[in-house]
């Protein structure tokens, strides 16, 4: 073969390319997380790592396990729909070790939350003046928090 | 032990697989859950909402997100007769404390709770220069905190505004419409704390998820759709005059 002679330093090269590739795809074996593109351009354990995050609020269906009077006594009311935590707060605590009691309610402020007058919320939404309405007399002195009568004017 | 060449040359990549496998480990384990089965989505229905921030205290407590950062807020829009194009829009600490009381009875008053929208084809996710930032197969918007690198990209790249720096960890952070808790059965912390169901999850794959019935029925828009970011976050009786 006339046209390749003194070939020795082509394989020489070759050798030094092989080398590097190798090298290269074991940087880079090393430095990309093992999960990246199990599912797509990104790294796969971050959903586990994500989902493993604690929880706070316990959600309704953990407190009715146990507050299943509370949970009959709402069925009554308009406050059927209205989930434990939404006024208690986020309780997983309390759910996970019940001797942990949680701060008692201040109907008072927490009432007035969602049912302060105000022109801005819809119309059919029951709303009062909490101010000349109670003078700051706790709500659920007269209302019952977990069953508002449906009847018109709401009190017991 | 003898091998031969050729007995060698098949071992070789064999011993090659069962060592990647040795490295990835035991797949995690989530019971009842499986990836390919959901497609989350958010229902926020505009006329039950009453302003009252129990969503978005309800997403601080639950994601330990910073003060005077959202991964959700609410604004309230006052739309009048003069100003149908450029409605007066306030949102006093993100609605975290309710909004003051509106005397005035003039125009038109709604609150719109935003958050991110867990688009289909996310602007966010396409500029993410080292793949920190991604579409989950159930189609949750997630960041990978361990991989980003706090560019910021994103924040710029969403429409919505909902990404923020952490001014903590330094790396990008927004809603993850409660992954931790989605996953496990639960729904999300603000659905969980909206007083008026004005907040729905809604599985898009699940064939008996009431969200199918009620977007054949009712007036459903999502945000910015001159975008085409394929928003997953439905709202209900949109007025035309928000942004």
């Amino acid at each position: 073969m006339p046209n390749f002679r003194d070939t020795g330093h082509l394989f020489r090269f070759a050798g030094i390319f092989v080398a590097a590739v190798l090298i290269f795809l074991a940087i880079r074996g090393w430095l990309v997380p093992h999960t990246f593109g199990q599912y797509g351009h990104y790294r796969g354990a971050a959903l586990t790592e994500i989902a493993a995050k604690p929880v706070h609020f316990a959600g309704h269906q953990t407190c009715e396990t146990c507050h299943s009077d509370i949970a009959e006594k709402k069925t009554a009311g308009k406050h059927v729909s209205v989930n434990c935590e939404a006024c208690h707060g986020p309780l997983a605590s309390h759910a996970d070790d019940p001797s942990i009691q949680p701060a008692k309610l201040n109907t008072a402020q927490l009432c007035g939350q969602c049912h302060e007058a105000s022109a801005a919320k819809p119309k059919g939404f029951p709303q009062v003046e909490t101010e000349s309405h109670a003078n700051g007399v706790a709500c659920e002195t007269c209302h019952q928090a977990h069953s508002p009568a449906i009847a018109a004017g709401g009190a017991q | 032990m003898n091998i031969t060449r050729r007995q060698m040359l098949i071992l070789l990549p064999a011993a090659a697989v069962a060592w990647e496998s040795i490295l990835a480990g035991t797949p995690e384990s989530s019971p009842n859950y499986n990836l390919s089965e959901h497609w989350w989505g958010m229902l926020i229905d505009i006329p039950k909402c009453i302003g009252c921030g129990n969503c978005v205290r309800a997403c601080q407590a639950e994601n330990d997100v910073p003060d005077g950062y959202f991964r959700t807020w609410i604004e309230r829009y006052h739309v009048t007769d003069s100003n149908l194009a450029n409605p007066e829009v306030i949102s006093p600490d993100g609605g975290k404390h309710g909004f003051p009381v509106a005397k005035e009875d003039k125009g038109k008053y709604f609150f719109v709770p935003k958050m991110c929208n867990h688009c289909a084809e996310s602007p966010c996710t396409q500029v993410c220069p080292v793949g920190a930032t991604f579409i989950s197969p159930d189609g949750v918007v997630l960041v990978d905190q361990k991989y980003c690198l706090g560019c910021a990209y994103c924040v710029q790249a969403c429409p919505y505004g909902s990404r923020y720096i952490h001014p903590q960890k330094r790396v990008a952070d927004k809603c993850t419409l409660c992954y931790h808790r989605i996953t496990k059965g639960l729904t999300t912390a603000c659905c969980e704390a909206c007083p008026t169901g004005a907040r729905q999850l809604v599985d898009l794959k699940n064939p008996n998820d009431p969200i199918h019935a009620f977007l054949k029925t009712h007036a459903v828009q999502v945000l910015k759709p001159q975008m085409a970011t394929g928003a997953k976050a439905f709202y209900n009786e949109l007025d035309g005059s928000v942004r």
